[in-house]
């Protein structure tokens, strides 16, 4: 190790301990206030190592990134033993199994047994020579998800979405004079209704022909397609504008937690 | 949000206070150089941008900068929806999200909980995901028993937690509620709590609400719930996932509340409406300074980008 690194090392090390302490007695009316102190000062440390890669790629940034992806697995695998094998598997198969977990008994059901054999053939995938089983309920999962989803996302996203679709092009249409005279900007005004569901015809129309390979993009039909690139790129446009919105929500989570909560700059 | 006076200026009618001013010359005068810097088609180091981002976004959380919001039509429905229903209606409330999604779904959780309370609606919660189990006990923790003392458990409202189980939950549960959840998270059967007399499914329900981000989550509560049962969905989302949302509305859900900016919008009418919330934190709202300010920042960014790039390509040509 270099010695700028031993020097780096002994600093962070020196300023947790700091902040465990001061934090510790900051929580002195809890009952546990010490290791309260830990938690806050170790959450701390540990947002401000994510955030260090910002600055170039380092072992504490490494470090972080390592104990988060490995808690995760540790969190989920500890979850799904005692949620799904604990309180849905054990009930069904024995009662005094489900007494000995401290887990509300159900009615045995003995078909039970068929996922737990799926499940075990799933972790034939550990072995090289036997990986092949594993294939079977793979298949069998991937064929039961896309069979359930099936009627869902036809109605959902291809039915009821194409219904959507037929929108009326003049909303509330009472002729030329009154639509002039009562013209209006508001939200629920008619223009900006007839605007709207112009869009989304338009939109769609050109969107769809944009991705029609079958005929050459040329004359009007080339046209429609360059609209529908644009309003592609403008709903890719819109998208990316609520992505960078997620993500300074959660700087703004973190930032907030560092200056409230670790170092109690606002209340 | 109403921007009648140019940003700088903004905080004026906030609690803006010395630190605000300074600190927004700072990145005023900082942006300014840059933009000189572009000019001279210098190529500028990401980490000032970084920089920038960091002090954007710190600024407002140290020195609040605070502005009006207005609900957009895709917010405003759902609080209506919610306004609408009759007192003693079923709502549920389903926490489908984790940590990491908290900053943006937790203030919309919050403000529509208080909503449905303080409108005596009966409220159900639960979550899809195990991570949500403990963010919902933390909210109910939270606000239950400081804000709505006089509410019961079982029977102004009732947690059912977590089953693990995803979408197949919700294929259950639009048919048989009690088949995935037999009791509640006191263990007490769902055949004995008031709030469930006469709710046997989803169908039952008058409203579901669910926030998260992620899957199992919106989509699939409209997919496997809303769609196929006929009940009336709204959605708090995280940013990332409420442009998938948009072509559901109005007809496949009653209202979207998208990201942060969702969350401040549904609180500025829950404050208007009900005022007493307005003590109890409005965070959506707050957000919005941080936000504000790093977008303009980022459009700064965008600009001065563009600036370099065709004064480059001008160089370029002279030569």
């Amino acid at each position: 190790m270099k010695r700028s690194s031993i020097v780096i090392l002994s600093a962070v090390v020196v300023l947790f301990l700091v902040s465990w302490i001061l934090k510790g007695a900051s929580f002195s009316g809890d009952d546990n206030p010490y290791l309260r102190g830990f938690l806050t000062t170790a959450a701390a440390f540990l947002t401000l190592a994510v955030f260090s890669f910002l600055y170039q790629d380092n072992p504490f940034y490494k470090f972080a990134e390592h104990l988060f992806v490995g808690v995760s697995a540790a969190y989920w695998m500890v979850l799904g033993f005692w949620q799904t094998l604990v309180r849905n598997l054990i009930p069904r198969l024995s009662s005094d199994l489900a007494a000995w977990f401290e887990t509300p008994s159900k009615d045995i059901s003995l078909w039970y047994i068929i996922p737990v054999i799926f499940g075990l053939l799933l972790l034939m995938r550990l072995s090289k020579s036997a990986g092949w089983i594993s294939r079977w309920p793979l298949a069998l999962i991937i064929g039961y998800t896309a069979g359930i989803n099936f009627v869902g996302y036809m109605r959902s996203d291809f039915v009821n979405q194409i219904a959507a679709t037929f929108v009326p092009l003049l909303v509330n249409w009472q002729g030329t004079g009154a639509f002039f005279s009562d013209f209006s900007l508001a939200i629920d005004g008619q223009f900006v209704m007839m605007l709207s569901n112009w869009v989304i015809f338009v939109g769609v129309m050109c969107g769809l022909i944009y991705f029609f390979f079958s005929k050459e993009h040329t004359g009007l039909f080339g046209s429609a397609s360059r609209v529908g690139i644009w309003i592609l790129m403008i709903t890719f446009g819109a998208s990316f504008g609520y992505t960078v919105m997620g993500r300074i929500s959660l700087l703004v989570g973190r930032l907030t937690f560092l200056f409230r909560d670790w170092l109690e700059l606002i209340g | 949000m109403i921007f009648d006076v140019p940003l700088l200026l903004l905080a004026a009618g906030s609690e803006a206070t010395a630190g605000t001013y300074v600190s927004l010359l700072v990145i005023g005068l900082g942006l300014l150089a840059l933009l000189y810097v572009s000019i001279k088609a210098i190529e500028v180091d990401r980490r000032v941008i970084f920089l920038f981002i960091f002090l954007s976004v710190s600024v407002p959380i140290l020195f609040p900068i605070t502005f009006e919001e207005q609900a957009t039509p895709v917010v405003k429905r759902a609080f209506d929806h919610i306004e609408n229903l009759p007192e003693g209606s079923r709502v549920l409330l389903s926490f489908d999200f984790d940590p990491a999604m908290a900053p943006e779904v937790q203030p919309m959780a919050d403000a529509i909980m208080r909503h449905a309370l303080a409108k005596n609606h009966k409220v159900i919660f639960m979550s899809l995901w195990a991570t949500g189990q403990g963010l919902l006990d933390q909210t109910m923790r939270r606000i239950l028993p400081v804000e709505f003392p006089d509410k019961i458990d079982g029977r102004d409202y009732v947690s059912v937690g977590y089953t693990a189980g995803n979408e197949g939950v919700l294929n259950v549960i639009v048919s048989d509620f009690k088949k995935m959840f037999p009791s509640d998270v006191n263990s007490v059967p769902l055949d004995s709590i008031e709030i469930f007399e006469g709710v046997s499914s989803c169908r039952d329900l008058d409203l579901v609400v669910t926030f998260g981000g992620g899957k199992p989550g919106a989509k699939e509560w409209v997919l496997f719930v809303g769609d196929r049962a006929s009940v009336p969905v709204a959605v708090g989302v995280a940013a990332v996932v409420a442009p998938q949302m948009y072509p559901y509305f109005p007809d496949q859900v009653v209202g979207i509340l998208g990201g942060i900016k969702g969350a401040a919008e549904y609180e500025s009418e829950l404050i208007k409406q009900y005022p007493q919330f307005a003590e109890r934190g409005t965070p959506g709202l707050v957000m919005m300074g941080p936000q504000t300010l790093a977008h303009v920042v980022i459009i700064a960014f965008i600009v001065f980008g563009n600036v370099a790039y065709f004064v480059g390509r001008r160089r370029e040509m002279k030569r």
